[in-house]
C-alpha cells in the first residue's frame, strides 16, 4: 500500500504548460491568479480542483455579476440562491425546495445517461436540504423529428428521465418539449425537481464545528465523469463524441436507497451538515461544505470507497460518480449515522474532519497531495464583466426572411381548417402523450391534475393545499428579441399558475445561452436577465437560485437564447383548483384580454407568413414551428398581464370560472381546441365560437397575443365575472358556448372553422408517436 | 384489520399504500422490512410496487429470497389474505405464489396512464364488494406487465376461475386495443388456487381518492376488510 501511494505522491511534481492548462480549460492569466492565491506552483491534483471549481458550471463566473439583478426576497423566501436549492414557506409548517437544472452537454452525447444522472443531480440537491422530492418535472428542446438523429436523442433523453424518475419514486408530472432547428447539434434538458418538509427540517451544506467528522456516504468512486463541469464549460466540436467516458452513469436504485437513507439519519439529529457531490464531486462538496460555515475540511483519500483499484488523488477528487453524499456528523454521534447508511446497505465512511484554518486539507494515505484555501476556490473564483455588444441589425426589427423555395404563396384562399389540422399535428403543438405515457407520473398519489393541462398540480397530503408548478420557455421569442422574450416566459409561466388556480409564489431559472465570450450572446444573457428581473417583480415571484448553461454551441453555432422559467404556485384551498377543458354543454365560453392587436408589427407579419408556410413545408414537418419562427416577438404589458392574471385567480376564488386555459402557443384556435379535447373519463366536447367583427383570420385565430386566458362560466355567473374584469379594466368577451361534436369557428359571420373534435383530437394525440414508428 | 406494507430495498409505492390503508381506508397499517421473519400479527399483507432491488436480473427476481417472502410464503398456506400491486404482483410470480411470468410491455416501454379493468370474479376475498363484469378505472405504471403462462397454466387459470381481472374498454368489452402490454388474455390479474393471493398490475392505491380522478380501487381494499370481519 505505502509503495503505492509513495508513487502517486511522486507525480504530483509537474511542469506547467500551455497544453496542461488548455486540457484543464484554464486561461494563462487564471493560472496567474492560482499561482498568486497559492503563493506557489500548483501540483496536478490541485490544478484539477481549480480548474473544475473555477468552470463556468461551477464558478458563474461570466454570470454572476448579471445574476445579483434578480429579486430574490419576498416573505416566503426561507432560502434563496446559494444553497443547493431554494426553499419557499407555504404555510403551516410547511415549506417545499425547488430548483431546475441543465443537463444539456451530457445528453447531447450520451441522451440515455445523460438526461438520466440530470435527474439523478436535481433530486439530490432537493432531499440533501431534508425535502423529501414529490414532483419533478422537464423542459426539453430538439431538433425537427424529421431528423433520424433528432429523434434518436428525444428517445434517449425520454428514456433517461423515465428510467431515472421511475425506479427513484418520484412522479414526472409536467413540462415542455419543443422542437426548432436551433437545438439539433444542441439539445436542451433542463431538469426540475421539488420536495416537501417540515419547516423545522431543513439541513444545510455546511461543515460546521471544528472537530466534527466527515462522512462519505452513497455509491463507491469510479474513473467516470471525470472533468465533466469542465465539458459543460465549453463548445462541442466534431471530437465531441471522443467525450463520451465523460458522461456519468446514474443508478437510480442506489438514488432511492441513499434518498432513504439520508432521510432516517437526518432524524438521528446527529447530522450537522449535507451536501451531495454533484458537479466536480468531492471537491466541490468539501470546499464549498467548508467555506459556507467559515471552517476547513481534511479529507484522506485512502479511505474514500473506490471501485477501481490505483485511482490518483486526481481522479478521486473529480470523479463525479453518481448517486454520493458529504455528510458532517456531530462528533461522538457518527456511530448513530453510520448505523443507519448499514442498514440501508449503503456504504458510510469517516473520510476526515472539520478543521479551523479554512483550508481544504487533501491527503492520500497521510501525505498531503492538495492544499488550497476554501476562499480560493470559491469567493476568489473570478468575476468577469464580459463585454457586451447587440447584435448590428436587431433582430426584433429586421424583415422576415421566408427561407423557403418559392415565391411568396400569392392569392389562393386558404383553408384554415387544414391549417388548425395541421398545427394540432405539428410536434410542438401536438400532444406529448408518447413522451408522458413512459414516465411515472401518479406516484405517491398526489398528483391531482394529469400532464397535458395548464400546469401540474399535486395536492399536498395532511392539508388543504396543493401546489401547481409550471415550466416555461421561448427561445423563438427570445432570439427576436431576448428581454421581451424572457418576460413573456414568466408571464406565460405564471398564466398557467393562475388557469389552474393557484397564486404564482416563486421562481427558478435555468439560463440556457451561447459561448459568453462573444459580446452577442452575452448581450442576450444580460437583456434576458432584465426582463425576468422585471416580471418576476411586477409579479412578486422572487427567484430562489437555477442553473445557468452557456457554451451551448456546436461547430460556432449557438442555441436560440432559451432561459426557462419554473414557476410554483400554491393553490389553497384545494377547492378552488381548476382544469384547463371544457366541463358541461351549454357554458358559456369567455376571453379575459384582447381579441387581438391588429396594429402591432407581430399581426403584420403573421398574415404574410401563413400562406407561403402551407404552400411550401411539406406534410411531415413541424408546420406551425416553421410559422412561428418566421413571425417577431409579441409585444406585451406586463401590468396588463397581472391585471389579467387577477381577473382570472379572482374568478376562480369567487367560483364563477369552471375552467381556464392560457391563450398562447397557436393562439386562440389552438386553445380553444385543446379546451374541447377528451381528458381523463371525461368525452370530447365541442363548441361554437362566433367573433365579431372583420379581421385578417391568420391572427384572430392563431395570433399569439399574450395577456390572454380562455375561461368557461355558467350563464348566471357572468356577471359575477364582468364586475371582476370591469374592476381591473380587463377587457372580457363572450365567445361562445360548449356543446355539439364540432369545433365552429364563425369570423363576423362567416364559418371558418368546422372540424369534428373526436377527429382533431385522434391527430394531436397520435401525432407525435408516428414519427417513432 | 391490521395491514402490513412490506418494504424491499427499491420499493417506492410503500407510502402511496400505507397512506391508502390508514387515511383512506382508516384501518391499521404497519411496514415490515424486508429482512423481518416476523409479520407483527397482521391480518393481511400487502406487497406494494417500486423496484425492489433496483429490478436487477429480473423484476422480483432478488426479492424473492428475503427473508420476510418465507414468512409471507407460511402466511399464505395458512389462508392469511396477500395483495401484490404491480411490482408486488411480479414477486409473487418470483416467489411461486402466483403462476406465470412477467415478459416486458409489447412496446418495449414504460406505461404509465389510466386503463379499464373488467372484473371477471367476485368470488375471491379482494372482489366481494364488486360485481362480476363490472369495468374498473384504475390507472398502470409498469415496464413489465406483459403476462405470459403456458397453455396448460392458462387453462387451468380459466377452469378454476383465477383470472379476476382483465383489460377491457370502457364498455368492458375485452379486446386487443384495450390492451396495454400484450398480456395474455387480456390478464390484468390473477389470484391462486386458494383465492387467498392475489397479484394485480393496475395500482388501487391510485386510484382511491376523489381527488386522483378515480375512487375505483378502493371497492378491493374494502373487499378485503369485509372478507377479513367475517372471517373473524
Amino acid at each position: 500500500m505505502r509503495s503505492e501511494a509513495e508513487a502517486i505522491t511522486m507525480i504530483t511534481e509537474i511542469q506547467i504548460t500551455p497544453e496542461l492548462l488548455a486540457q484543464h480549460n484554464l486561461t494563462e492569466e487564471e493560472y496567474q491568479r492560482i499561482a498568486s492565491c497559492l503563493g506557489r506552483q500548483p501540483n496536478l491534483t490541485e490544478l484539477g480542483i481549480f480548474s473544475v471549481m473555477w468552470s463556468e458550471h461551477c464558478s458563474y463566473k461570466s454570470s454572476k455579476v448579471h445574476l445579483k439583478r434578480l429579486p430574490t426576497t419576498g416573505p416566503r423566501i426561507l432560502q434563496g440562491p446559494g444553497e443547493n436549492a431554494g426553499i419557499i414557506d407555504i404555510g403551516d409548517d410547511y415549506a417545499i425546495a425547488f430548483k431546475i437544472e441543465s443537463h444539456n452537454h451530457p445528453s447531447f452525447i450520451e441522451p440515455y445517461q445523460g438526461a438520466a444522472t440530470g435527474v439523478g443531480g436535481i433530486l439530490r440537491d432537493i432531499f440533501t436540504m431534508g425535502a423529501r422530492p414529490i414532483a419533478a418535472m422537464n423542459s426539453l428542446r430538439f431538433g425537427p423529428l424529421t431528423q433520424v438523429h433528432n429523434r434518436r436523442i428525444m428517445e434517449g433523453v425520454v428514456a433517461g428521465i423515465a428510467g431515472y424518475g421511475n425506479c427513484f419514486g418520484v412522479p414526472t408530472i409536467g413540462g415542455e418539449v419543443v422542437f426548432e432547428e436551433s437545438y439539433s447539434q444542441n439539445p436542451l434538458v433542463n431538469a426540475f425537481a421539488l420536495g416537501i418538509f417540515k419547516k423545522n427540517q431543513i439541513f444545510y451544506g455546511r461543515a460546521s464545528g471544528v472537530g466534527n467528522p466527515v462522512i462519505y456516504v452513497g455509491s463507491k468512486t469510479g474513473r467516470d465523469g471525470i472533468h465533466g463541469a469542465t465539458m459543460a464549460s465549453a463548445e462541442f466540436d466534431e471530437e465531441s463524441e471522443s467525450k463520451r467516458p465523460n458522461v456519468q452513469v446514474g443508478d437510480p436504485f442506489m438514488e432511492k436507497l441513499l434518498l432513504e437513507a439520508c432521510l432516517e439519519a437526518m432524524k438521528t439529529g446527529a447530522i450537522v451538515g449535507i451536501q451531495d457531490m454533484g458537479a466536480a464531486g468531492l471537491t466541490c462538496s468539501t470546499c464549498e461544505m467548508g467555506s459556507r460555515a467559515g471552517t476547513g475540511m481534511e479529507v484522506d483519500l485512502q479511505f474514500v470507497p473506490q471501485r477501481e483499484t490505483g485511482m490518483s488523488p486526481y481522479e478521486i477528487m473529480l470523479s463525479e460518480s453518481q448517486e454520493r453524499m458529504l455528510l458532517v456528523a456531530e462528533k461522538g454521534r457518527e456511530e448513530e449515522i453510520l448505523q443507519v447508511f448499514r442498514k440501508w446497505e449503503i456504504d458510510a465512511v469517516v473520510i476526515g474532519w472539520v478543521t479551523d484554518d479554512a483550508i481544504l486539507r487533501v491527503k492520500h494515505f497521510g501525505q498531503v497531495v492538495a492544499e488550497i484555501p476554501n476562499r480560493a476556490l470559491t469567493d476568489e473564483a473570478p468575476v468577469y464583466h464580459r463585454p457586451l455588444k447587440p447584435p448590428e441589425i436587431s433582430p426584433a426589427t429586421s424583415p422576415v426572411q421566408l427561407d423557403l423555395p418559392g415565391p411568396e404563396g400569392g392569392q389562393g384562399k386558404l383553408d384554415f381548417n387544414e391549417v388548425l389540422g395541421r398545427f394540432l399535428r405539428s410536434p410542438t403543438l401536438a400532444s406529448k402523450e408518447w413522451v408522458y405515457q413512459q414516465y411515472d407520473h401518479m406516484v405517491r398519489t398526489n398528483t391531482a391534475q394529469l400532464p397535458g393541462a395548464d400546469a401540474a398540480v399535486v395536492r399536498i397530503k395532511g392539508t388543504d393545499k396543493a401546489l401547481a408548478m409550471s415550466l416555461d420557455g421561448n427561445g423563438r421569442y427570445c432570439k427576436k428579441d431576448p428581454r421581451r422574450g424572457a418576460q413573456i416566459a414568466v408571464a406565460e409561466s405564471c398564466r398557467n399558475l393562475i388557469c389552474a388556480g393557484a397564486q404564482p409564489i416563486a421562481a427558478t431559472n435555468c439560463l440556457n445561452f451561447g459561448n459568453p465570450q462573444k459580446p452577442e450572446i452575452m448581450w442576450q444573457f444580460s437583456e434576458a436577465i432584465d426582463g425576468i428581473a422585471e416580471a418576476c417583480l411586477t409579479f412578486e415571484t422572487p427567484v430562489t437560485g437555477g442553473n445557468v448553461s452557456f457554451y451551448n454551441e456546436t461547430l460556432g453555432e449557438g442555441i436560440y437564447p432559451t432561459p426557462v422559467i419554473g414557476m410554483v404556485g400554491l393553490i389553497e384551498p384545494i377547492r378552488d383548483g381548476r382544469g384547463s377543458w371544457f366541463v358541461d354543454d351549454g357554458d358559456m365560453i369567455v376571453l379575459l384580454g384582447p381579441l387581438i392587436d391588429p396594429d402591432c408589427a407581430y399581426s403584420k407579419a403573421a398574415k404574410e407568413t401563413l400562406r407561403s408556410c402551407m404552400r411550401w413545408i411539406p406534410l411531415e414537418e413541424d408546420l406551425y414551428a416553421r410559422w412561428a419562427n418566421l413571425l417577431p416577438c409579441p409585444p406585451i404589458d406586463l401590468q396588463q398581464e397581472k391585471r389579467v392574471q387577477t381577473t382570472c385567480l379572482e374568478g376562480i376564488r369567487s367560483r364563477a370560472i369552471l375552467s381556464a386555459h392560457d391563450c398562447s402557443e397557436g393562439g386562440l384556435a389552438i386553445a380553444l381546441a385543446e379546451m374541447s379535447f377528451s381528458h381523463f373519463t371525461a368525452s370530447a366536447k365541442g363548441a361554437t365560437i362566433e367573433i365579431p367583427g372583420a379581421h385578417a383570420l391568420e391572427n384572430v385565430l392563431f395570433g399569439e397575443y399574450q395577456s390572454r386566458i380562455l375561461v368557461t362560466v355558467k350563464d348566471h355567473d357572468l356577471p359575477v365575472l364582468e364586475r371582476i374584469a370591469h374592476t381591473h379594466s380587463v377587457r372580457i368577451t363572450r365567445i361562445g358556448k360548449v356543446g355539439g361534436n364540432q369545433l365552429r369557428i364563425f369570423v363576423d359571420g362567416s364559418l371558418v372553422v368546422s372540424q369534428d373534435v373526436h377527429d382533431a383530437e385522434k391527430g394531436w394525440r397520435t401525432s407525435l408517436g408516428h414519427y417513432f414508428d | 384489520m391490521k395491514f402490513g406494507v412490506l418494504i424491499f430495498p427499491g420499493s417506492n409505492c410503500e407510502h402511496d399504500t400505507y397512506h391508502m390503508v390508514s387515511k383512506v381506508l382508516e384501518q391499521p397499517a404497519q411496514f415490515i422490512w424486508h429482512q423481518s421473519e416476523d409479520l407483527a400479527g397482521c391480518d393481511a399483507i400487502l406487497v406494494p410496487g417500486g423496484f425492489a432491488y433496483g429490478d436487477y436480473l429480473r423484476t422480483g427476481a432478488i426479492a424473492r429470497f428475503s427473508p420476510v417472502m418465507g414468512a409471507v410464503k407460511k402466511f399464505a398456506a395458512s389462508g392469511g389474505l396477500v395483495l401484490g400491486i404491480c411490482n408486488g404482483f411480479q414477486i409473487l410470480l418470483e416467489s411461486g405464489l402466483l403462476p406465470g411470468a412477467m415478459l416486458k410491455n409489447q412496446g418495449l416501454k414504460y406505461v404509465c396512464r389510466h386503463v379499464c379493468i373488467r372484473v371477471e370474479s367476485s368470488a375471491t376475498p379482494f372482489t366481494v364488494s364488486l360485481r362480476k363484469d363490472q369495468v374498473l378505472n384504475i390507472p398502470i405504471g409498469h415496464m413489465e406487465g406483459n403476462y405470459y403462462a403456458d397453455a396448460q397454466t392458462l387453462s387451468q387459470l380459466e377452469r378454476n376461475q383465477q383470472i379476476i381481472f382483465r383489460y377491457c374498454t370502457t364498455q368492458g368489452e375485452i379486446t386487443d386495443v384495450a390492451n396495454p402490454n400484450g398480456s395474455l388474455f387480456n390478464i390484468a390479474g390473477i389470484c391462486n388456487e386458494g383465492r387467498n393471493v392475489l397479484g394485480m398490475m393496475p395500482h388501487p392505491e391510485r386510484a382511491s381518492e376523489k381527488i386522483l380522478g378515480s375512487e375505483d380501487g378502493l371497492l378491493i381494499f374494502e373487499s378485503m376488510v369485509r372478507s377479513m370481519a367475517h372471517a373473524v
